[in-house]
């Protein structure tokens, strides 16, 4: 399952598609990112509440004769904004970032936004700060190496890990679309 | 974002460029329109997966390959229309090279590999050989001097290879995975001296690799896919938190 504060975005990222209720959002969510995990149902609704309460999403009335579950949600434009955001921003490079790298890669071949593209600028994050790693080891005493090669070597796993998804897009982009 | 390095870097003047090169192999494509700039003492990393192109695209930038179509220039002169004994002259003179693999000549000593560029160049033998023994404790080969390069070991060979690719001070030095045969901090003691003595020299670097641990040597990377490089200092670096 993704890191908690993936979540929201992750649900705002699957309400981007189209509007959909609590229960459908929850199958799609564990179908794609839970891995075994399914998200509790508790959670979607709470997350929802939340992002209703603050203007992302906004519930409609629940559909006359189904339960609670049954209530529709459509993202706004604050919601699609923040979406947008986090999908095109690259995370901040550090170790163990792939569940949150391969949530963004997902929703944006679901989307149709440019999944190559994001990889690059993460790419390019990560090797701007494997340089400063570098000056370090190169400026710094041997505690400082052993450091800084402890942070180079995992954000090479990750750069491994993105130049391994960048080359299986197209594969990965037509599972999406037909699943 | 941008290190100072890399900004004064593009402030100075152009020293190679590509310009929408296009080069096949039979009917094997390896570059489609790769267009690329690299500022005088910049120090350049070319990334990209196997068969990418990004060797054809040094290849092309040092006048070793003439691309089907499009332009090569080095130093305001247009390289891929030269006649060959013009390039051939910049490939002695203002080029150096490090591969892979060091292509010493092993039957010679470690003086004569390093001293070869400079007697190329009709350098008299003993000021040849000077300034070749001057270069040993640079790469830290004190006392290799007479020793036959085939009895190296790698990453001497790779510091021999470096000295002679930097002994007659060309203004460019074009290096193919220099590290790629190398263990790890054999390989970080060469790109250290690669990096410091480039600076020292001010010498503009042009490093084709497939290791991000290398490319975080340089000042800037780009990346080749399927032929053409994909400018990196376009794409967005800064990150959320």
């Amino acid at each position: 399952m993704l890191a908690s504060v993936t979540v929201p975005l992750t649900l705002l990222g699957l309400l981007e598609r189209e509007p959909s209720h609590g229960y459908d959002l929850k199958r799609d969510y564990d179908a794609y990112f839970g891995r075994g995990k399914p998200l509790p149902f508790g959670q979607v609704y709470a997350t929802l509440s939340r992002l209703a309460r603050d203007g992302k999403v906004i519930g409609g009335e629940a559909e006359p004769g189904a339960g609670p579950d049954r209530k529709p949600y459509a993202i706004t434009e604050l919601g699609s904004k923040e979406f947008d955001s986090w999908l095109s921003l690259p995370i901040e490079p550090e170790p163990h970032l792939q569940t949150v790298l391969f949530s963004k890669v997902v929703l944006a071949l679901m989307l149709g936004r440019p999944a190559e593209t994001y990889l690059d600028a993460q790419r390019a994050a990560h090797v701007q700060r494997m340089r400063e790693l570098t000056e370090i080891k190169r400026t710094g005493g041997l505690m400082d190496t052993l450091l800084a090669d402890h942070g180079l070597f995992h954000l090479e796993a990750d750069l491994r890990w993105i130049d391994v998804t960048s080359a299986r897009l197209t594969a990965l982009a037509e599972m999406v679309r037909d699943s | 974002m941008n290190s100072p390095n890399l900004l004064s870097a593009r402030a100075s003047a152009l020293l190679v460029e590509a310009k929408d090169v296009w080069l096949s192999f039979g009917n094997t494509p390896a570059l489609a329109g790769a267009s690329l700039s690299v500022t005088s003492g910049e120090i350049l990393a070319v990334m990209g997966p196997s068969g990418s192109g990004k060797s054809t695209l040094l290849h092309c930038l040092a006048g070793i390959f003439t691309p089907h179509r499009g332009e090569v220039w080095f130093n305001g002169e247009r390289l891929d229309t030269l006649a060959d004994s013009r390039r051939t002259e910049l490939r002695r003179t203002a080029f150096g090279f490090v591969f892979q693999f060091g292509q010493l000549v092993p039957e010679l000593t470690v003086a004569d590999n390093i001293a070869l560029p400079l007697l190329l160049n009709r350098a008299r033998r003993k000021a040849a050989y000077a300034k070749a023994s001057a270069w040993l404790p640079r790469l830290e080969l004190d006392g290799l001097g007479g020793r036959r390069t085939g009895e190296l070991s790698g990453g001497q060979a790779q510091r021999v290879a470096l000295a002679r690719a930097l002994v007659a001070r060309p203004k460019v030095l074009f290096a193919d995975e220099p590290t790629g045969s190398l263990d790890t901090l054999t390989g970080e003691l060469v790109m250290n001296l690669l990096v410091g003595l480039a600076r020292e020299e001010g010498t503009t670097v042009v490093l084709v690799t497939h290791d991000a641990r290398v490319a975080a040597y340089a000042d800037r990377e780009v990346m080749v896919r399927d032929g053409q490089v994909v400018n990196r200092a376009e794409l967005q670096v800064e990150v959320t938190r």
